[in-house]
């Protein structure tokens, strides 16, 4: 698919990141006109994948992450967040609803966040070398400005 | 993250404010426990009114404030949340779990 525009981030895997992260997002996806549920709705799939790079990807350390965001034709909006972390060894597990190896603060409820709040979500995954988080939301255009 | 506190007959309302995401869940989890064990509530409620953002972090919140309340044998409910952190409240399912309580 055609790129119309594109960003491209980079940060340390710290938490105070995140809320970063999320909002450098929404701040793209403004240019789709997107209600504001819509722009809720990717900030809340952003801060969910950019925490599981941060929880999952270095748990004992602090590593690189990187997140991409694409406007592609038809309103489509892509957004990618990649990881050089551990990886993950069983990737349908870890999207079952409820799985967590987290702490008591994490609900295992992200992969099931994301896959409900985008049209669609893939994951990539190879233990030792990482993990990329795509997903695509089309913006539906809105007839008349309000 | 903000959080405040109102307690009258039993009933001990916790009032979120704020971003409630993984970088703020560790200490607002530590809030609330630190709460439940000083108030020993009968009722506790989660006002979501004053939340901004919430991610999957604030349904771990829920759920843990939701086991302490039954170990003390009492009830939780939300209230007031704001549409974003009702579309996650709703993805997650936890309303089957905890009852919220909107547009009051």
């Amino acid at each position: 698919m055609n790129s119309l525009n594109y960003i491209k981030l980079e940060f340390p895997s710290k938490s105070s990141n995140e809320a970063f992260a999320r909002t450098a997002a929404a701040a793209f996806a403004t240019q789709l006109d997107p209600t504001m549920e819509e722009l809720g709705d990717i900030k809340t799939a952003v801060s969910e994948a950019v925490t599981n790079a941060i929880v999952h990807a270095y748990p004992d350390s602090i590593g690189r992450i990187s997140m991409r965001l694409r406007i592609l034709d038809k309103h489509v909006l892509e957004i990618s967040i990649r990881d050089w972390g551990k990886g993950i060894e069983n990737v349908e597990q870890a999207m079952t609803p409820l799985f967590s190896t987290g702490g008591e603060d994490r609900s295992g409820m992200g992969f099931t966040i994301m896959g409900s709040f985008m049209d669609k979500l893939k994951v990539r995954s190879t233990p030792g070398k990482g993990t990329t988080v795509t997903m695509l939301r089309t913006i539906c255009p809105r007839i008349g400005k309000r | 993250m903000n959080i405040s506190t109102a307690f009258s007959s039993g009933r001990l309302t916790i009032f979120l404010s704020g971003e409630l995401d993984h970088h703020e869940a560790r200490c607002t989890l530590n809030t609330i426990d630190e709460l439940l064990d000083e108030y020993l509530p009968r009722d506790c409620v989660l006002d979501m009114a004053g939340l901004t953002f919430m991610d999957s972090s604030g349904i771990a919140v829920i759920i843990r404030t939701s086991r302490r309340m039954k170990a003390l044998g009492g009830r939780v409910w939300i209230e007031n949340p704001a549409k974003q952190a009702l579309r996650v409240i709703d993805a997650s399912g936890i309303d089957r779990l905890v009852p919220v309580a909107t547009g009051k």
